[in-house]
């Protein structure tokens, strides 16, 4: 195994905190691999292990066979080397070693490298001050960076992708149209199929984002009662999308570039690259298909900007980029082009992730509510906005749950999906009736909580942000 | 649903006009929409979006009562990162057991951190409440540590959620139960509560005052299920005292015969009350010194009838199958007979010499069977000894009982460091194949010379040649009971020697992998216990 993702790290000095066992357990690509590692986290397998002040950790682990394996990890990245044939990315023996370091302090004393873990570091130091050389040399002698090798083909391209996606977008309205004259009533007996056989055709069609919405509709005709409504809503948002994507030269280029992007047109992230101490406030997985998307939400301390890193993982491997939860960053992120767009790239980081942050500094529940609003201008199709709350309290209400402001008469419902997650427990637990920060996303369905800081003092208090999903 | 969000006033566009119309189709409701279907969802469009821009928040509901302080310190952070890996081990679905390998079983663990931590008084994390209360959910011997671990926030949260109702059964169970010393809420309680609330109360009541549960218990005596009645006598077992007597000698006459059987054999562990008296009468007369010779030998004339006196007493009178029904009488009856009857009977002997004593007619394994019974009812240290016998005597040649069940009983009411010494004894003469249950009630950690029997065992069993499976159950309780200060000890057992050609194949390697887990559990529950300590 043998993996780096984007991030290039560059070197800092200075000392830097371990990370906590649950910052470690955040980075397992799934929790068959967590509890692997959890039961390799103890110093009983390990043998030569060592640190590198905090840039790296390694250790020999002691496997089934007669070699013991080999692991690196280099903690600017983060990033993994391991001599097992696990196709998990970081493996169980990368957390195992991360685990020993966070929870042992003498389990991994400093010193100097051993060989193979030695190249494998240096390899990765030199590539990352090659890459960092060759970004800076473009601007340096004012030639644009490298594009695609014949413009003109790719702008023809380009063209007959944008006349499929069009030719599909006719087809969808048409298919629109005829669902509205025969009536919704009749959409839930056709059943699944008609929305299948749909999909795929915008799939052909090389429209991704169309596809996604699609399928979705297949999904609201069974979602139980009040169908009808949240399917004229998701038909009608979908009839706008189309129309937008059929009238595109028209619109203003952010709010076009927005249509771009939904339809499934991802333009490469080109703004200018932004610095800041990122504080990780989120990371979590969602089965997309074939595929898993990995979303990992940060909050910028000097901008007071968020972004969204988002990261795909092919059949039965996690995405690439993990990072800690709770762990502030110094690094360069790269939003990508859209009105109202939130996602970005991350870029090169400074240093070593640094184990605490400070939350963002949040709103009432009247501000989320009204941030959402604001952001459905930029982007109609906004399902909700991400948004801090500060000084709410979770509150039963019915089946259900509510952050409710600690001072004031507002609140806001947890988002349904949120009800049956077992943070929801956890930030419960925390609040204990209490005021509590509260990190989710925002939007007509509810809030949905991420991450929460504790107000209180005492050990809650220094355990920082609190994953809530 | 929790107060959903509730749209801004001012909706021109009349919407449930547009979802009729919707519903049924253009075609059949043309009038609904100008423009046809793309008007429809023009319209539609534009009302969705502007609904959504134009939420509010909700009229918050009404807000929990606040969690009660918890006055305990705070977890050392070592130690609330070992709870919350303990924890995430425990929950992590993992795929089949496979083989255990070198790593320590952290769920098996849990217990033993919890009664540390406990012992220690700290308080639990708040955002590891769910998962512990999750944990002591799924395994009900973790919950009275889990429950005292996780306080008043533990208990505040689990009445948030129904899947841990089981945190506010119980005795410690409730905020709710009233203090025993108010008769008028103690009182409602008793007539209005839930079963389980009632019987948490009575237990409460009786922990406070035993005579007070009585006088509460018999307010509605007459009216409880049979059932309920059982439960509720079998809640005065804590606190039994003479005083009880009166109350155990009118429930010999219930209607329900479990009932009966219950207060009887409370009442046969009160050496004073009338009951014990009457048994022991009977069972004098079927138990006797041989009085031909020169009284060296027991004779035992068992009963030839259960008359109605005994069946009023307790006495069961239809015998399991396959046993004889006098047999099964003279059991019941030496079973609930004062053990302090039988140095008088027999001369002044001591219990040791008594169960010494020939029987007479094959009647040894009966007599000393219920002999063990009485005293595990009667939890006579003295006799335990004597029924025990020494620990290298095989089992089915000594006194008492070669049932490990009934020896573990008995083991249970010998102190402590005795306890460990006796099992030491039989497994340094005896080996670990019988060992497992009666290691089960030594103490934790086990006291020299137990650990090092254990071990010493364990490396005999190796140098035999067979698996260290065989041995999976001693040594899962090893790791859990072994003194973690053993460790440097065991380390020498990790290494793989050659193998003796008469081995089974492979096993060395097997056994260096179990003592290597061995050793990492040991220092692993040393880690656990430094971390806990105080700072």
């Amino acid at each position: 195994m043998l993996l780096s993702h984007g991030g290039e790290p560059s070197r800092t000095a200075g000392p830097v905190a371990r990370w906590t066992v649950e910052q470690v357990l955040a980075l397992a690509p799934d929790d068959a691999s967590r509890k692997a590692g959890s039961k390799l986290g103890s110093a009983g397998p390990w043998s030569g292990g060592g640190c590198d002040g905090s840039d790296a950790v390694w250790g020999l682990c002691k496997g089934s066979g007669s070699k013991p394996y080999r692991t690196v990890v280099d903690l600017t990245g983060p990033a993994y080397k391991c001599s097992c044939p696990s196709r998990k990315f970081p493996c169980k023996h990368a957390l195992g070693l991360l685990l020993v370091w966070a929870s042992d302090e003498s389990a991994l004393p400093p010193g100097e490298a051993p060989d193979w873990a030695g190249e494998w570091l240096t390899g990765r130091r030199e590539r990352s001050a090659g890459k960092a050389e060759k970004t800076e040399r473009p601007a340096a002698d004012g030639t644009s960076a490298a594009g695609p090798a014949d413009p003109e083909a790719a702008r023809r391209r380009a063209e007959r992708r944008a006349e499929r996606i069009t030719g599909g977008a006719q087809e969808l309205e048409e298919r629109l149209a005829d669902l509205l004259r025969g009536g919704l009533a009749a959409a839930d007996q056709p059943g699944y199929g008609l929305w299948e056989e749909a999909a795929a055709r915008m799939v052909d069609a090389q429209a991704p984002g169309l596809a996604a919405r699609v399928r979705e509709l297949g999904a609201i005709a069974a979602s139980g009662p009040g169908w009808p409504v949240r399917l004229l809503e998701e038909c009608a948002l979908l009839h706008l999308l189309d129309s937008a994507w059929l009238g595109i030269d028209r619109l203003p280029e952010p709010l076009a570039a927005t249509v771009r992007t939904r339809v499934g047109l991802t333009a490469p992230a080109e703004g200018p690259p932004v610095r800041d101490h990122w504080l990780v406030l989120a990371q979590y997985d969602t089965p997309d298909g074939k595929i898993v998307a990995r979303r990992i939400w940060l909050h910028g301390r000097e901008t007071g900007r968020t972004a969204l890193l988002l990261s795909f993982g092919a059949a039965g491997r996690s995405p690439a980029l993990a990072l800690p939860v709770g762990g502030t960053i110094d690094a360069e992120i790269t939003p990508y082009p859209g009105a109202g767009q939130l996602r970005a790239e991350l870029g090169r980081q400074f240093g070593v992730p640094s184990p605490a942050g400070t939350p963002p500094p949040g709103g009432t529940a009247a501000t989320a509510i009204g941030a959402y609003g604001h952001a459905l201008r930029e982007d109609p199709w906004l399902d909700a906005w991400p948004v801090t709350l500060r000084d709410v309290i979770p509150v039963p209400s019915g089946d259900g749950w509510q952050l409710a402001d600690a001072a004031g008469g507002a609140a806001l419902p947890v988002a349904p999906a949120a009800l049956s997650r077992p943070g929801l427990w956890r930030l419960v637990a925390l609040s204990g009736g209490a005021p509590v920060t509260v990190f989710g996303a925002c939007g007509h369905r509810g809030f949905d909580p991420f991450a929460t800081w504790s107000a209180g003092v005492g050990d809650d208090a220094a355990c920082g942000t609190v994953p809530l999903i | 649903m929790s107060g959903t969000i509730t749209p801004a006033p001012s909706a021109p566009v009349p919407w449930e006009e547009l979802v009729t119309t919707a519903l049924l189709g253009t075609d059949r409701r043309p009038a609904g929409a100008s423009g046809g279907p793309a008007g429809l969802l023009d319209a539609a469009a534009l009302h969705t979006v502007r609904r959504r821009a134009g939420l509010l928040p909700a009229a918050p509901a009404a807000r929990p009562e606040p969690a009660p302080a918890d006055p305990r310190p705070a977890l050392p952070p070592a130690a609330r990162r070992r709870l919350a890996q303990l924890l995430a081990d425990r929950s992590a679905a993992g795929g089949p057991a496979g083989r255990r390998g070198t790593a320590p079983d952290l769920t098996e663990l849990i217990p033993q951190w919890l009664a540390t931590a406990n012992r220690h008084g700290f308080r639990a994390p708040a955002s590891l409440l769910p998962a512990l209360l999750d944990a002591a959910r799924a395994r009900t011997d973790l919950r009275p540590q889990a429950l005292a671990f996780a306080g008043p926030r533990g208990l505040w949260l689990a009445g948030l959620n129904p899947e841990w109702k089981f945190a506010l059964r119980g005795s410690s169970g409730g905020s709710s139960l009233p203090d025993p010393t108010e008769p008028e809420s103690v009182a409602r309680l008793w007539e209005e509560g839930l079963f389980a609330e009632r019987i948490a109360l009575l237990a409460a009541v009786r922990a406070h005052d035993p005579a007070e549960a009585l006088v509460l218990l018999a307010t509605t005596w007459s009216t409880e299920r049979a059932e309920d009645r059982l439960m509720f006598l079998d809640s005065l077992r804590t606190g039994l005292s003479p005083v009880d007597e009166a109350f155990l000698e009118q429930a010999l006459s219930d209607r329900s015969r479990n009932v009966r059987s219950t207060a009887a054999e409370l009442l046969s562990a009160l050496p004073e009350s009338a009951l014990a008296g009457r048994m022991a009468s009977r069972a004098l007369s079927c138990v006797s010194p041989d009085l031909t010779g020169d009284g060296a030998t027991v004779v035992v004339e068992a009963p030839h009838e259960c008359d109605a006196s005994m069946e009023h007493d307790g006495v069961v009178t239809v015998p399991p199958s396959g046993r004889g029904e006098r047999s099964w009488w003279l059991g019941q009856l030496v079973e609930a007979t004062p053990l302090a009857t039988w140095p008088a009977r027999f001369s002044g002997r001591t219990p040791r010499e008594i169960v010494g004593l020939p029987v007479a007619d094959d009647w040894a394994e009966e007599l000393h069977a219920a002999w063990c019974r009485a005293t595990v009812r009667q939890r006579d240290p003295e006799w335990a000894r004597a029924l025990l016998g020494t620990p290298s005597v095989p089992p089915s040649n000594g006194p008492g009982t070669a049932s490990l069940a009934e020896r573990s009983k008995l083991l249970g009411i010998l102190p402590p460091a005795e306890r460990a010494g006796w099992v030491a004894g039989f497994i340094a003469a005896h080996g670990l194949s019988e060992a497992f249950q009666i290691l089960g009630v030594c103490p934790t950690p086990w006291a020299e010379p137990l650990g090092r029997a254990v071990v010493d065992a364990l490396d005999i069993a190796r140098d035999a040649g067979s698996y260290p499976w065989s041995f999976s159950g001693v040594m899962g309780l090893a790791e859990r009971c072994l003194n973690p200060a053993e460790a440097d000890r065991l380390e020498v057992l990790t290494t793989t020697p050659d193998e003796p050609e008469d081995a089974s194949p492979g096993a060395n390697g097997y056994w260096s992998e179990a003592f290597q887990r061995l050793v990492s559990t040991l220092r692993l529950r040393a880690a656990m216990d430094s971390e806990l300590i105080p700072a």
